[in-house]
């Protein structure tokens, strides 16, 4: 299907229409553009996780060649630069509020994780800032540090902040306990696990880098900067850290290389660079080099969770109890809060019936890189907790592993589970259906006999998972503590000769918003795509937005275009009655043409955006001239993607290798736009939750040091781990958005990291291996097979 | 300040560069090709991919001095006359690019594995990709293209 | 990177000079090794001395017995080389899969043999087949070559030109990578020639080492199961975030028992 065609583009895999920018190299990302007299900033990094700053001497470094300024956290301060905020806050149990420390953006006393920006320096070019840094001299007080949960929680720990006791940030819980320990009063049996969500590195192939310019004729700040969100990053940088209004500050958010949540924040570079452009009168340009990024960027999961769950005899699931804590790190980013508790904590009935749910979540400091959002962001703990503790149940029960799960599946909706959540739509039993069809589920043994013959080890695993996308109503997360609304925004702009261009509040790095969306608005005025724009990423050009995160864009962005279209067709309907001498209520819109019902009277869209924006004929006293509509869409509840993944893994019993032989995802994520990168989403999203099962992990030392700081360390996927993913759709549409879309940008990530360490347990399970954790690394498979036999001697 | 002449993209090139100047810094910061992109400072994942005289080579990990005399092709001269090459091409066909950062590299990296192996096998793709790091793809996609580049490429040959 | 000078050598002699007249003189081949160590500012020369284009380091020739590759012929080039993979395919073998395709493009035995890094894979390579250095000045046997990590036997200023490999009845390298930086957590290379067999372990240790007991149970049978129950001590091996020294030492084992299997075959 080509770019010309029209009708029903909807729901086809049309190649994307961005594409071509990125294949002859013409993309501009952040670190592509330069601004005349441009200076170049680079930041000094804590080398200590804890510290006190006893003194800083920049005398050498504001001497040396080239240098245009050197600024400190005692600049920041003198400036009443503000901190940068978190934007959710948790209440714990008792009713009081969670700890908020200050984060400044640059620290004059004390550091609190290796990485922490203490100094910035800007020079003519990049190779005199960096050579200069060096020259800055900083007496550091070393302290105690801790680095895991299991650290900040001991007895005695050191404390991040004295604000906090026990290093806690909050202490919260969900649902009711009473009911809870009914059920495991009447319990058949009870099982218990201990897991740890391992902490991981987004790593957007992109390094973040920003540039801030001030311009004095106008007195207006922009900020160019790799952002999945720059109308946020606006209202965070704007109203919390500088105090700049609204319309002194434009951000844009040009070509951005890939997110995964972690663009999402607002990051103190970005605040120093727009600073440091007023101060200095002229643009400053910060780029991370990817050593910079590992330990700057906020990380990922790091969750210690542990569940109890009450089951009969039957399997039938009669309660759960968790008690998770999670490392925010030392400051609270962003959204940090919101992923282990509402995120994660309101997801904890899956896809059972489970009837009494009760989630206790502590949330402690520690002195390492902040933690926040990443791809699921809270959704892939509680399915990896879930899905890990159903298996150990029908082992423990002597169950078959997929009917334990079918025993307790969710049929009737909509369903109202006890951590909150109210399920619209969804259909279980098809995508497991289809996702065992697709895995060769029925000749899994003989595979499982060949693997043997070679000396090799086979497992398979599931996962039966349910996700919460496109966060929603804002009355709700209002309430619940989050300090934005969550709608959507977009502008329709049709132009006299009836091309389009739409603005839109989501931010597109890598989804295909371009694409898709043009889709959508093609279809609904009828037109062919090259009619339709997309545009997004500047806080000039669109009137609002909140961005792209929690796979919300096409669910809820996408239903603020559609609401937008919506107003520009009823809007074309009165102009066409006035030009078809017909009422308006005659008037029918199909196929890009408005005609007078049960006539062949009709005028096509062009013609009346002509008449819009040349009103010689027009009903000028009921209608303005023009063509142009804006929408913002609150939806009224989340989506609930939900799918089955089935994995099957062949380990090397003497090396303890772990490869992947088989990945089979079916997944319901509501109507699909554009098959093609639906597809692509999956497979990414896939490869990042293999990537978290099998390779990666952040470890930091005891002294708070980062062991895994570069790719020499830390293990990013590569094409040879995988093999070619087989993924399918079951659609239920959801109910409640005018495209029935639910969301597919994290079910990947969510979904498969319990079906492969399921998969490693089942082919370890013979030997006496009973638990393992992520990431499955060959010396972590080969120790289990060692203590398993040398316990079975 | 050392004088360097070359080709790149097939047109002359001559200029004054640090010693230093890493090759991939002397096409972003003084040709203002920005097609290369870096995304690394190990070496490691392949974004800054090029070819110099027909190889591919990582551009961050290659002084400019050392290109000196050398044809330097980049992700802005695969195309020929608005012609896209036909592993572009492929790319586009077959949703192999996400967020486009990775996409360079892996191109010219693949394009440079089909002059050695007319026909590779899934593995064999999969195997030459090592030095490319892809965040989006999941690599699925890129493999597809790459395989349906091979396939074509060899019938039109 | 530091400012440094740079030059252009056209012959084994100019290039000695340039680097004995500079105050820290360094030899640049390829650069995959050296210059991410510049980049990260670890080593700070005063000069760099570029010998990619110096035709007399880029043979490779197999005569008789003994196959000469040149130093700065580049793993890409030996990984496709008909003589290489006719005289000792388990060496084409292992060039075939050092780094990455662009590393292998660009980086050359001279360069990786001279930086002595533990986890490269060539030095196991040099020792199990008994190869000879040959430098500008001198002929040193591999294995008095690989002094320590990151070091070796080579003078400040003395360059590596050669490196003559004895051809062996058979070889083979086999190689456990990490998953993060596709080094070596341990290689093994074997070889087997009339004098008996050699094991040599890249990756395990601070520099590359030889096995004797494996040596003698596979100079008696050459078959894995003569390894069997054979196993390295752990006690001067590497332990890492990447792997710890039990692990390396069983992997030694395993890994030599693949190269067999693969030299056998």
């Amino acid at each position: 299907m080509s770019e010309s065609t029209t009708g029903r583009l909807v729901g086809a895999p049309i190649a994307r229409k961005e594409d071509r920018r990125f294949l002859v190299g013409t993309g501009r990302y952040t670190d592509d553009l330069n601004r005349p007299k441009q200076t170049h900033a680079v930041i000094l990094r804590s080398p200590h996780a804890c510290a006190k700053i006893v003194s800083m001497d920049t005398s050498a470094a504001a001497a040396a060649p080239g240098v245009v300024a050197v600024y400190t956290g005692k600049d920041i301060a003198d400036d009443k630069v503000g901190s940068i905020p978190c934007g959710w806050q948790i209440t714990n149990k008792d009713g009081s509020k969670m700890v908020e420390p200050p984060h400044p953006a640059l620290v004059a006393d004390e550091v609190r994780h290796v990485g922490d920006q203490v100094a910035v320096v800007i020079a003519e070019t990049k190779a005199q800032a960096k050579a200069a840094v060096n020259l800055i001299e900083v007496e550091y007080d070393p302290l105690p540090a801790v680095a895991t949960v299991r650290d900040a929680v001991a007895e005695g720990a050191p404390l991040v902040w004295a604000e906090a006791p026990g290093n806690t940030c909050f202490d919260w819980h969900l649902g009711e306990k009473a009911p809870v320990d009914e059920a495991f009063k009447n319990a058949h049996k009870i099982v218990e696990i201990e897991l740890v969500n391992n902490r991981v590195i987004p790593n957007a192939m992109e390094p973040r880098a920003a540039i801030g310019e001030y311009d004095a004729a106008t007195d207006m700040l922009t900020l160019y900067t790799t952002s999945q969100n720059p109308h946020l990053i606006r209202l965070l940088l704007g109203a919390f850290v500088l105090g700049v209004p609204e319309h002194r500050l434009r951000v844009v958010a040009p070509d951005v290389g890939g997110g995964f949540g972690s663009k999402i924040f607002h990051y103190a570079e970005e605040a120093i660079v727009v600073w440091a452009s007023r101060k200095i009168g002229r643009p400053v340009k910060w780029t991370a080099e990817r050593s910079e990024s590992f330990m700057s960027d906020a990380h990922g999961r790091d969750t210690v969770m542990r569940a109890k769950l009450a089951v009969d005899k039957d399997g039938t699931f009669l309660g759960l109890h968790v008690q998770n804590t999670a490392n925010m790190g030392a400051y609270l980013s962003t959204f940090a809060t919101s992923v282990p508790t509402y995120l994660s904590g309101t997801l904890m009935a899956g896809v059972y019936k489970t009837p009494a749910v009760y989630v206790e979540v502590r949330a402690v400091f520690t002195h390492t890189v902040p933690v926040d959002a990443y791809r699921g962001a809270g959704r892939p703990e509680a399915t990896y907790m879930l899905e890990r503790l159903v298996d150990k149940a029908a082992v423990e029960l002597g169950m078959d592993r997929l009917e334990i799960r079918k025993k307790n599946f969710i049929r009737t909706f909509p369903y109202q589970t006890p951590v909150a959540l109210e399920y619209d739509t969804g259909d279980y039993d098809a995508t497991l259906a289809m996702a065992l069809e697709k895995a060769d589920h029925e000749n899994y043994p003989a595979r499982k006999a060949e693997s043997e013959k070679r000396g090799k080890l086979r497992g398979i695993g599931y996962s039966t998972y349910l996700e919460a996308c496109g966060i929603a109503p804002s009355a709700l997360v209002g309430a619940l503590g989050c300090r934005a609304g969550l709608y959507e925004a977009a502008s329709v702009r049709v132009h006299p000769t009836g091309s389009v261009s739409v603005f839109t509040g989501t931010h597109s790095h890598g989804q295909g918003h371009e694409t898709t969306f043009a889709q959508l608005v093609a279809d609904q005025l009828g037109l062919t795509l090259d009619k339709v724009e997309v545009v997004h990423g500047d806080s000039d050009k669109i009137p609002f937005g909140m961005g792209t995160y929690g796979s919300r864009s096409l669910s809820v962005g996408g239903s603020a275009i559609v609401k937008a279209v919506d107003k520009i067709v009823a809007k074309g309907k009165k102009i066409a009655a006035h030009l078809l001498e017909a009422a308006e209520s005659d008037i029918e819109f199909k196929d890009g043409k408005y005609t007078v019902a049960g006539t062949d009277k009709s005028k096509a869209f062009a013609e009346i955006a002509f008449a819009a924006y040349v009103p010689h004929s027009y009903p000028i006293d009921k209608v303005e001239p023009g063509l142009e509509e804006s929408a913002f869409y609150d939806p009224k509840n989340f989506t609930f993607p939900a799918g089955s993944h089935v994995v099957e893994v062949e380990i090397d019993p003497d090396t303890g290798v772990v490869t992947v032989e088989n990945v089979v995802a079916a997944d319901d994520v509501g109507v699909i736009i554009n098959p093609l990168i639906v597809d692509g989403q999956m497979h990414g999203g896939l490869a990042q939750g293999i990537g978290q099962a099998l390779y990666e992990e952040a470890v930091y030392d005891e002294s708070g040091q980062l062991m895994s700081g570069s790719y020499m360390t830390y293990s990013m996927p590569r094409a040879a781990d995988f093999p070619m993913f087989k993924v399918g759709n079951h659609v239920t549409a959801c109910t409640h958005n005018p495209i029935g879309a639910k969301g597919v940008g994290e079910v990947g990530a969510i979904g498969v990291p319990p079906a492969v360490i399921n998969a490693v347990l089942d082919a370890l399970r013979p030997l006496g291996v009973t638990d393992i954790q992520m990431p499955a690394t060959p010396e972590k498979v080969w120790r289990a097979i060692q203590d398993a036999r040398s316990k079975a001697q | 300040m050392t004088a360097i002449s070359l080709k790149v993209n097939q047109k002359p090139v001559s200029a004054e560069v640090e010693p230093r100047t890493l090759l991939v810094e002397l096409l972003r910061e003084h040709l203002g090709l920005t097609g290369t992109h870096v995304g690394c400072d190990t070496s490691q994942c392949g974004a800054c991919v090029i070819h110099v005289d027909g190889v591919s080579v990582k551009s961050c990990t290659m002084l400019a001095v050392e290109a000196d005399g050398c044809e330097v092709t980049t992700i802005e001269g695969l195309a020929q006359g608005g012609e896209l090459h036909p592993m572009q091409k492929a790319f586009h066909e077959h949703h192999g690019l996400q967020c486009g950062f990775c996409t360079p590299g892996m191109i010219l990296s693949a394009v440079d594995l089909l002059k050695r192996n007319r026909k590779p096998s899934e593995h064999e793709v999969r195997d030459w990709l090592e030095g490319n790091i892809c965040r989006c793809t999941g690599y699925h996609n890129i493999v597809k293209a790459v395989l349906s580049c091979a396939e074509q490429t060899k019938e039109a040959t | 990177m530091k400012e440094l000078n740079f030059h252009r050598a056209d012959s084994i002699a100019s290039a000695v000079a340039a680097v004995k007249a500079a105050p820290a003189g360094k030899y640049l081949a390829g650069g995959q090794s050296l210059l991410p160590v510049l980049k990260l500012e670890m080593a700070e020369p005063s000069d760099l001395i570029s010998i990619s284009r110096i035709k007399d380091l880029r043979n490779i020739v197999a005569s008789g017995n003994k196959l000469v590759i040149g130093a700065a012929v580049t793993h890409a080039e030996v990984a496709a080389s008909p003589e290489v993979q006719k005289a000792i395919p388990g060496l084409a073998a292992l060039a075939s899969h050092i780094g990455d395709a662009q590393v292998r493009n660009r980086g050359t035995l001279g360069g990786s043999v001279a930086h002595a890094d533990p986890a490269a894979d060539y030095p196991a390579a040099l020792v199990a087949l008994g190869a000879t250095v040959k430098t500008d000045r001198r002929t040193v046997p591999a294995e008095d070559f690989f002094t320590g990590l990151f070091e070796t036997a080579l003078e400040a200023d003395e360059l590596v030109v050669a490196v003559h490999f004895p051809i062996p009845e058979r070889a083979a390298y086999a190689k456990f990578a990490s998953h993060a930086s596709k080094y070596a957590l341990c290689g093994v290379m074997v070889a087997k020639d009339a004098s008996g067999v050699r094991v040599a372990v890249t990756g395990a240790g601070p520099s590359v080492f030889r096995v004797p007991e494996m040596e003698k149970a596979l100079s008696a049978a050459f078959a894995p199961a003569s390894l069997d129950g054979i196993k390295v001590s752990s006690d001067d091996l590497l332990s890492d975030g990447q792997a710890s020294a039990d692990y390396r030492a069983h992997l030694v084992t395993v890994m030599a028992k693949r190269a067999v299997a693969a030299a056998a075959g």
